[in-house]
């Protein structure tokens, strides 16, 4: 009897555990970053930024906890692919997030359709991403809004004869040719189109290749992180004083090394999303608390794209009302508009990509560092590469 | 044993006794089959250590009995990765077994042909050589991206049902079980092949190289047969990868790759075939909980546990282990007794 009592109990206890369990259920974020190897600090930022967004607005939304798992893929896409996939299959995580290169993003989107899990990409930059699967959306920026952007205003500035360098890979290849089409469709002329491997790149070569073609102005795109190596060679070979004009996507002067890359990146121009002296309210406050997390770190734009990428999920997450349901969660992302450090921005309902606004900005020193001012705006970009296709 | 010379028989024994199967390899490979059924969630991993381990066997051939150094293994795991994908993109072989199969023959073709450059000279210049086959390769799959897909990787591979009937499920199981039956097909090979009266010479070259020669061993031969061997066994290890993953990159021809199968068959030990599976296993579980425990200094603490491997020594350890088994054996007659 006491036996038959004593099994009653427990099963009662067992069951209110579980219902207890189901109401108090976290929402999994899977965040899969480069947090070593050569991309390391695309990660390093994404995860303060995410950490900021966590401790500003609490770490529960619609009345259920929000778990972040961080893992590191070490910039390898086949990692990626096993980290996600152990992320969906063991620990139910009811999004994937992060993607640090283009590569680490496609090798993940298969997964995304098949589980119907989220993916928010918050860094990889090739117009592509997004049409690999209908559960992708993106917080970061394309490789081709800043492009056609920086080559609208080259066209306009008297410059004239353009060599490109940019990274051989995709993203690298996006920004060459939108830049080339819409510079070349204004007047302008790409006299030379060089590239560079992707790992461990040494531009010394190409650089004295680009010196050698006399152009106005040398057009460039390494991923964030590179743009130190860059600077350092460009100026060994007095690239800076030969009356070359630096322009490019915002890639090269991250902000989050931007400051240590030396006085011969002063005058850059490049067009971009996001510079840490974006003049809002929002950004002076994002900027204070992000550096107060970093030890004095400023953030950069993969920072931006991290603080978005998890303000999105909130929000889809405050939509559905807890509910995880891939299907609802990506229909609730599609149109969402909001205010960012960076500006205005929203989500396209067609494609999954951000829209947002670029700036074109010059390298100038403001109280002794080195920042990306910004001097004109562009409202509300889409993804050109996109936008042609329709 | 100078005094008294063993006489052919003995000798028979004496190699037919190092070909039995002994009770810890079965056991091995029971255990390996229950983790099938036992630990359903863990296959996503097990599927890398499986090809980690193929991999690490296949370097275990050439520097375990034929004392030939690489650094470049990764060139033939990333083309034997890089063929797969390619048989699967452009629909030449649905078929995944027979063009697994294939992979791993065209991989021993590059290895057969790449063979003769690594004969040449001492350990040093083979740590060049294959090191350099490697990067060559790597940069050809870079600049070749129409074919290839360059840095962004090999994208599209489906791969068709396992024999029509099973397929690549996303939590791993027919992959493993796959990856698991592929790893023991050749290592069942790879432990004849070596106990074969070929091994045995090879070893031969291995101790000796000259004095081989002296008895009649063709040593340029052996080195290309058994070179050739274990790239095929490489490409089939990637083969499998891209496979499973349906996937493939350039990081598959990374020096990493090279240097991380040489460090888990230092972990595991070379010559006995085992080494390169128990140090996969080791190294990847290892690495897969210190990256879960600290996403970002992870490598800090694998470099230290590495390093304190190295300086106990893995003799110490094998030394803890004859110590145990001492005192299995003076047990077991205490139990007859009883």
């Amino acid at each position: 009897m006491m036996k038959r009592i004593l099994v009653g109990l427990l099963a009662a206890t067992a069951m209110a555990a579980a219902g207890g369990a189901w109401a108090e259920e976290p929402v999994k974020v899977g965040l899969i970053l480069p947090m070593t190897g050569g991309q390391a600090s695309t990660g390093k930022q994404i995860d303060a930024a995410v950490r900021l967004y966590m401790q500003q607005h609490g770490d529960t939304v619609a009345g259920r906890k929000i778990e972040i798992i961080l893992k590191d893929d070490a910039t390898v896409p086949d990692n990626t692919k096993r980290l996600a996939q152990e992320l969906i299959v063991n620990d139910k995580v009811n999004f994937i997030a992060g993607f640090g290169i283009t590569p680490s993003a496609l090798a993940a989107a298969p997964l995304a359709t098949e589980a119907k899990v989220p993916e928010i990409v918050m860094a990889a930059g090739t117009s592509i991403i997004t049409e690999r699967s209908p559960y992708i959306a993106r917080t970061s920026f394309t490789l081709a809004q800043s492009s056609v952007i920086i080559a609208d205003w080259a066209a306009k500035n008297g410059i004239k004869k353009v060599v490109t360098l940019v990274s051989d890979y995709a993203p690298g290849a996006d920004a060459q040719n939108s830049f080339k089409e819409r510079f070349t469709a204004a007047g302008g002329q790409v006299v030379e189109e060089l590239k560079v491997p992707l790992a461990s790149p040494d531009f010394s070569p190409v650089l004295q290749r680009a010196a050698d073609a006399k152009p106005d102005a040398l057009f460039v795109f390494v991923p964030a992180g590179q743009g130190g190596t860059f600077a350092k060679q460009y100026s060994e070979r007095g690239l800076d004083k030969a009356g070359i004009k630096l322009i490019g996507p915002g890639d090269v002067t991250d902000d989050d090394i931007l400051n240590n890359m030396g006085d011969s990146m002063i005058g850059t121009v490049t067009a971009h999303f996001y510079s840490a002296t974006h003049p809002s309210a929002m950004n002076k406050d994002f900027v204070a608390a992000y550096k107060k997390l970093m030890n004095g770190q400023r953030p950069g734009f993969m920072a931006v794209g991290g603080y978005d990428g998890i303000h999105l999920i909130y929000e889809a997450l405050k939509k559905t009302g807890g509910k995880t349901d891939g299907d609802a969660l990506i229909a609730a992302m599609k149109g969402m508009k909001w205010e960012s450090p960076r500006g205005p921005i929203s989500i396209d309902p067609d494609t999954r990509d951000i829209i947002q606004n670029i700036y074109v900005r010059r390298v100038e020193k403001v109280g002794g560092e080195l920042y990306n001012v910004e001097f004109a705006t562009v409202e509300a970009v889409k993804d050109p590469i996109k936008a042609a296709k329709k | 044993m100078s005094a008294t010379p063993l006489n052919t028989p003995d000798v028979a024994r004496l190699v037919m006794s190092r070909a039995r199967w002994r009770f810890s390899e079965i056991v091995f490979w029971i255990a390996a089959l229950a983790t099938i059924f036992l630990v359903p969630s863990r296959h996503l991993i097990l599927t890398e250590i499986a090809i980690l381990g193929l991999f690490a066997l296949s370097l275990d051939l050439i520097l375990g009995y034929a004392g030939i150094i690489s650094l470049g293994q990764a060139a033939f795991f990333g083309f034997g990765a890089y063929c797969a994908g390619l048989l699967a993109t452009h629909q030449l072989v649905t078929e995944p077994v027979l063009a697994l199969a294939l992979a791993g023959a065209a991989t021993a073709a590059l290895g057969f042909v790449t063979s003769f450059l690594v004969l040449r000279g001492s350990d040093l210049t083979r740590i060049m050589v294959t090191l350099g086959i490697a990067l060559i390769l790597r940069e050809l799959a870079n600049r070749f991206d129409g074919l290839t897909g360059g840095a962004d990787g090999l994208q599209g591979v489906t791969i068709e049902p396992l024999f029509g009937l099973f397929r690549f499920d996303m939590f791993g199981h027919t992959a493993y079980a796959y990856s698991l039956a592929v790893l023991f097909v050749l290592f069942l090979l790879a432990r004849r092949i070596v106990n074969s009266p070929f091994g045995l010479s090879l070893r031969a070259v291995k101790g000796n190289p000259l004095r081989a020669s002296a008895v009649g061993i063709s040593v340029n031969g052996r080195m290309v047969a058994i070179y050739t061997i274990a790239a095929g066994y490489a490409g089939v290890a990637g083969a499998l990868l891209t496979q499973t993953a349906q996937f493939a990159s350039l990081d598959m021809f990374s020096f990493e790759r090279s240097a991380d199968v040489l460090l888990m068959l230092i972990i595991g030990g070379t010559g006995y075939l085992y080494g390169g599976i128990i140090g996969a296993l080791i190294f990847k579980l290892m690495q897969d909980w210190l990256a879960s425990m600290t996403p970002q200094y992870w490598q800090f603490w694998i470099g230290l546990v590495l390093v304190a491997i190295v300086i106990i020594g893995r003799e110490r350890l094998e030394q803890l282990r004859g110590a145990i088994r001492k005192r299995i054996l003076r047990l077991r007659p205490q139990k007859h007794a009883a």
